[in-house]
């Protein structure tokens, strides 16, 4: 273990120190090929301008190369691989995609993944900006903010495993540990094993994203409901207008642009959620998300890489117009500079 | 927002309730594992968390002394004692001698066990036992009991959690895995987000268009691709495919174009007057992003640091794929996930092992939220 520390460190001052010798060592070597003092002034002129062509190029190399090996390569590879055989050898055609909508559990999968899609980003919006308006109006407001963002910090698996706990069953008239048993019992209710319940299952997994998610759709709404002009709510309140028409009037329109960027993040997080899956059912009882069945293929029997691949090549599918909303939207700010 | 409607006692009054109410829905989970993680085990599958305040009752069962401790008494053979050798003080309500039936007769009274025998077993855990005949056998009568215990609370499940569990080797694994791949994507997306900021060049539009797209390539699309390229590299070289270089160096990709876009839009946010006046001093590109754009940037970096660190700490999927499950590279999320499997029942593991892993995390995310949000906002909301 003492190794592993050490290199750890090792590779913290290698890795920076490299980072540090490549950047400037890199601009050193264009000021010596491009001299621009110490030399004519056409010849000066000249060479800034090359000096200009060739140093964005270093600054930006290095990240490019990473991001071309880990993420612009293997998008290509994969959906190359998606057409090819479990080994990733032979030209299989369309065949994977057939499978994969025939398969049950596929489909199962797809169906969950739309409810997940229907369901989380909805709830996570909709509570957050009910907690932001009313954390706004109180004293402890900034406290009860902090603890309801605090699940953001927690890892899928812990998260799961403290949901778990609240979800442990126990015969009936047994003493319940598990509390939304125990509530439950205390109610004269039968105690259920929830993530095996047929259909509803899912449901006691997405209030687990939910718990987390909700802390960042808060702050985000919260943020953009301060940026509200006084004025507005001032005019309204003038008119008469109760609490309710208020929020529903003036407030939610006013942020509509933060309330979608909020939900496509949580969008696309719901696409790749995995671990919940995997750490509560890892996709038994009918629960399979396509995350968890992409990686469940890609080791399943030894692994089939043409089939793994093509369920990410799914995933990807459902990512991309909101990719291509990113990428207008950004293009439409940054557009002057 | 002082809005001024809703300012009655009862709406306001209302307003704190369901604030308080959404508080403790979003804190009673974590603290429920808090509370167990510190309880002795015993009581843990006795009663719920919330009761941990409280004396639980359990079952348990216990052994009468042997045979060779008996004494004769008015033609009678008597074993007496406590059935709690240790002391413990704990207070029985009922005892039985069958496991069908353990707590068959209530305690203080005399049970009739057949051919003479009478047991009685008092409250404090004091027994008589009376037989016509001599006992024998070197093993006493099994009695069960139910008794309740004071609350009880230990630090005994951290130790065995950290110390035979393994939890305590993979908290060293998950910081080998962290701190390395928080580090090395600084510098690499500092100066690219400086060129894509503040110099031009062909091409540059283009680039910052890829990398937006970037930021929402799910993971999935990298994992067998990368997989395939660490099994083909290690086999060429002859070494192992899964180590520590390897997740160190799939995490800064990953990170990457958050890194990028999250430090270019701020930098991009610099006065630009700074930057020129520096410029017309003679300062290069290089010396104005080391002298000027990094000082300045350090709020953006302690964010994105931040970022990095969570979202590698808390990561599962990059781990599982690209580091081996043995004890010298297993970490904090994957060997939660196996302890899942393999101690299911055992909630004095998981729950303080659970506790381990969102420790650090926690006090990360409390001492700097500052940051936090702050990267979250820039993040998030300015390009969506």
């Amino acid at each position: 273990m003492a190794a592993q520390i050490f290199s750890a460190i090792f590779v913290i001052i290698v890795g920076v120190g490299g980072c540090v010798a490549y950047f400037w060592g890199a601009n050193k070597l264009v000021d010596l090929i491009f001299p621009s003092r110490g030399v004519a002034g056409a010849a000066a002129i000249d060479n800034l301008r090359r000096q200009g062509l060739v140093r964005p190029w270093l600054f930006v190399g290095p990240a490019m190369i990473i991001l071309t090996i880990y993420l612009i390569y293997p998008v290509v590879e994969t959906l190359r691989l998606s057409f090819l055989d479990r080994g990733g050898v032979n030209f299989v055609g369309l065949a994977n995609y057939e499978w994969a909508f025939g398969d049950r559990e596929f489909r199962n999968s797809i169906l969950n993944n739309i409810v997940w899609l229907a369901v989380v980003p909805a709830a996570c919006t909709f509570l957050g900006l009910i907690i932001a308006v009313l954390t706004d109006k109180i004293w402890w407001g900034t406290i009860a903010k902090s603890l309801i963002f605090l699940p953001l910090a927690i890892s899928f698996v812990g998260a799961s495993v403290i949901w778990k706990f609240i979800y442990e069953y126990r015969g009936e008239g047994q003493t319940q540990i598990g509390i939304l048993n125990a509530v439950i019992q205390h109610f004269g209710g039968q105690p259920q094993v929830w993530i095996s319940l047929p259909f509803w299952n899912n449901f006691f997994l997405m209030v687990i994203l939910i718990w987390i998610q909700t802390g960042f759709a808060m702050v985000i709404l919260s943020s953009a409901l301060r940026g509200i002009p006084e004025e507005t709510l001032e005019a309204a309140v003038i008119d008469g207008a109760n609490p309710f028409q208020i929020f529903w009037k003036i407030m939610v329109p006013q942020i509509w642009g933060t309330i979608a960027v909020v939900w496509t993040t949580i969008t696309i997080l719901v696409l790749k959620v995995f671990d919940i899956v995997l750490t509560m059912t890892n996709g038994q009882w009918n629960s399979q998300v396509l995350a968890n069945l992409m990686f469940d293929w890609m080791f399943r029997g030894g692994g089939d890489f043409g089939r793994g691949a093509t369920i990410a090549i799914i995933i990807m599918i459902a990512v991309i117009p909101i990719m291509v909303w990113n990428i207008r939207q950004a293009n439409k700010e940054t557009g002057g500079h | 927002m002082a809005v001024a409607t809703g300012n009655s006692f009862a709406s306001r009054f209302g307003v704190h309730i369901a604030v308080l109410v959404f508080v403790a829905i979003w804190t009673i989970p974590t603290l429920g594992i808090l509370v167990s993680s510190l309880r002795d085990k015993n009581q843990i599958i006795a009663s719920g968390w919330w009761n941990s305040f409280a004396s639980s009752t359990q079952t348990e069962a216990g052994r009468l002394p042997a045979a060779s401790t008996q004494v004769e008494k008015d033609g009678k053979f008597v074993l007496e004692g406590n059935i709690f050798g240790d002391g413990a003080k704990r207070n029985i309500s009922a005892f039985g001698v069958k496991s069908a039936a353990p707590t068959q007769y209530p305690a203080g009274t005399s049970a009739d066990l057949g051919d003479g025998e009478i047991l009685q077993l008092n409250e404090d855990g004091s027994f008589v036992m009376q037989s016509p005949k001599a006992f024998e056998g070197d093993r006493g009568q099994r009695v069960y009991y139910a008794s309740s215990a004071p609350p009880k609370f230990t630090t005994e499940n951290y130790r065995t959690v950290l110390f035979s569990e393994g939890i305590g080797r993979s908290f060293m694994n998950s910081l080998t895995v962290t701190i390395p791949a928080t580090v090395i994507p600084i510098l690499i997306a500092a100066f690219a987000a400086y060129a894509l900021a503040w110099m031009r060049f062909p091409g540059r539009a283009l680039l910052i268009a890829v990398i937006i797209g970037l930021l929402v390539v799910p993971l999935q699309m990298s994992l067998i691709p990368l997989l395939k390229l660490y099994n083909g590299v290690g086999a060429f070289f002859g070494m192992p495919s899964k180590t520590y270089l390897g997740i160190w160096l799939a995490h800064t990709g990953f990170g990457l174009p958050f890194a990028i876009y999250l430090l270019r839009s701020y930098i991009a946010g610099l006065p630009r007057e700074i930057m020129e006046s520096a410029r017309i001093d003679g300062a290069s590109d290089f010396e104005i992003f080391v002298k000027i754009v990094l000082p300045l940037s350090f709020p953006v970096l302690a964010s994105f640091a931040i970022f990095q660190f969570l979202w590698v700490w808390n990561d599962l999927l990059v781990a599982m794929v690209f580091l081996g499950t043995e004890a010298d590279q297993i970490v904090l999320t994957a060997k939660l996930n196996a302890l899942l499997g393999s101690r299911g029942g055992d909630w004095e593991i998981l729950t303080t092992s659970a506790f381990v892993t969102i420790i650090v995390p926690l006090i990360v995310f409390f001492s700097l939220q500052r940051y936090f949000v702050r990267g979250l906002l820039a993040g998030s909301v300015k390009g969506g």
